[in-house]
């Protein structure tokens, strides 16, 4: 009887440990992100600008989950669609796990960036990406802000391009800078980057 | 006897099939005089997008330099060829003035990673994956040349990238 009342004493002890070691082990799934990348530069800062639905938005509103940003505009051949199509695919890959990012994607081209063409624009990409307008003053404090260089440059016919940074700022969930995505660089990199960003193992 | 006639038969037609097959995957290709156009492409556009990038490879087989100095895509309102080039993480973009030479022997190819690229300017409508459209060049010596365009993914970097389209979803 003795044996019976000692054995369970130990089983339930055994269970008690194990829902503790497996609440440790859930938490840290979700806390891990901070821990695991610190702050590399003084890059990013706050901003006051307009996401593609139109709401108000600041740098506040992004803080709690890891975020991608970076710089580019709807008038662009070549570097804008190639970076989201990209990310379009990599945040296909991560599948539900792409929910604990936010993606932003700021125009430089201000002017011609309305919400509405934000909107219709990526459209074409993964629901999860935000596009950011604002005012010409509130778009330059961006743009200062993550080190990107932005220039109007005239064409023949009247219009106008952009040179712009291409480079993806990785920051962290309370909104330091850790890292950066290189324009043109490999898939298989920005995969891993994302996967040390959201602490996934790679498969 | 039979059984032989029969064999060469369908061998007969292997080789017909495999030959119209090669013919078909033989790169696309146009030509006016001394200038040979390759496998021209163009990116699929996004919604809202009021230009597109447009990418081909192009020879002089001549002995004198060519200008590529104009064109027409209905789809477009003009277009012109630009350089980009990356100075760091900076993307710079510009027109190629007075067009773009070709010199004798020449191989110029314009692809979406770095160099020159045809931009579509005023696009009046969107370019979508896998249509083909009809376009001319105007060079300034071999003159005006009918060409056709494949459209191929927005993201795409090159006429045969298949790993551009949208993946199927994996579960790691």
């Amino acid at each position: 009887m003795r044996k019976i009342r000692q054995n369970a004493v130990w089983i339930g002890a055994t269970l008690v440990a194990l829902i503790l070691v497996g609440a440790v082990l859930f938490g840290s799934n979700y806390l891990r992100d901070d821990r695991a990348l610190p702050k590399v530069a003084e890059i990013g800062g706050p901003f006051s600008l307009v996401d593609h639905h139109g709401k108000s938005v600041t740098d506040r509103d992004y803080l709690g989950k890891p975020t991608l940003v970076f710089f580019g505009f709807t008038h662009c051949p070549n570097v804008c669609p190639t970076t989201l199509f990209e990310i379009t695919n990599q945040l296909k890959e991560l599948g539900p796990d792409a929910d604990r990012l936010n993606v932003l994607f700021i125009t430089v081209d201000p002017e011609r960036d309305t919400p509405q063409q934000l909107a219709l624009y990526l459209s074409s990409f993964d629901p999860r990406i935000t596009g950011l307008t604002g005012g010409p003053e509130n778009i330059l404090a961006a743009e200062k802000a993550y080190h990107v260089y932005a220039k109007k440059v005239p064409l023949e016919d009247g219009g106008y391009t952009m040179d712009h940074t291409a480079t993806i700022a990785v920051m962290n969930s309370k909104g330091q800078y850790v890292d950066a995505m290189h324009y043109q660089a490999p898939s298989t990199a920005m995969r891993a980057k994302l996967h040390r960003l959201l602490n996934l193992k790679d498969s | 006897m039979y059984t032989n006639t029969a064999c060469l038969h369908r061998f007969a037609m292997s080789a017909a099939i495999l030959l119209t097959m090669s013919v078909v995957a033989v790169a696309q290709q146009f030509e006016v005089k001394s200038i040979v156009i390759e496998q021209p492409w163009i990116r699929a556009t996004p919604a809202g997008a009021e230009v597109a990038g447009g990418y081909m490879t192009i020879s002089n087989t001549g002995s004198e330099p060519d200008r590529l100095i104009g064109g027409v895509l209905p789809q477009a309102g003009h277009f012109a060829v630009h350089e980009m080039k990356m100075d760091g993480n900076v993307m710079h973009m510009r027109e190629v003035e007075g067009g773009l030479e070709i010199k004798p022997g020449q191989k110029i190819e314009l692809n979406p990673s770095s160099g020159y690229h045809m931009m579509f300017m005023g696009l009046r409508e969107p370019l979508k994956q896998g249509d083909t459209l009809k376009g001319q060049l105007r060079f300034e010596k071999a003159g005006v040349v009918d060409i056709e365009y494949r459209v191929e993914a927005v993201g795409a970097q090159s006429p045969h990238q298949h790993g551009a389209e949208i993946p199927h979803q994996h579960n790691h």
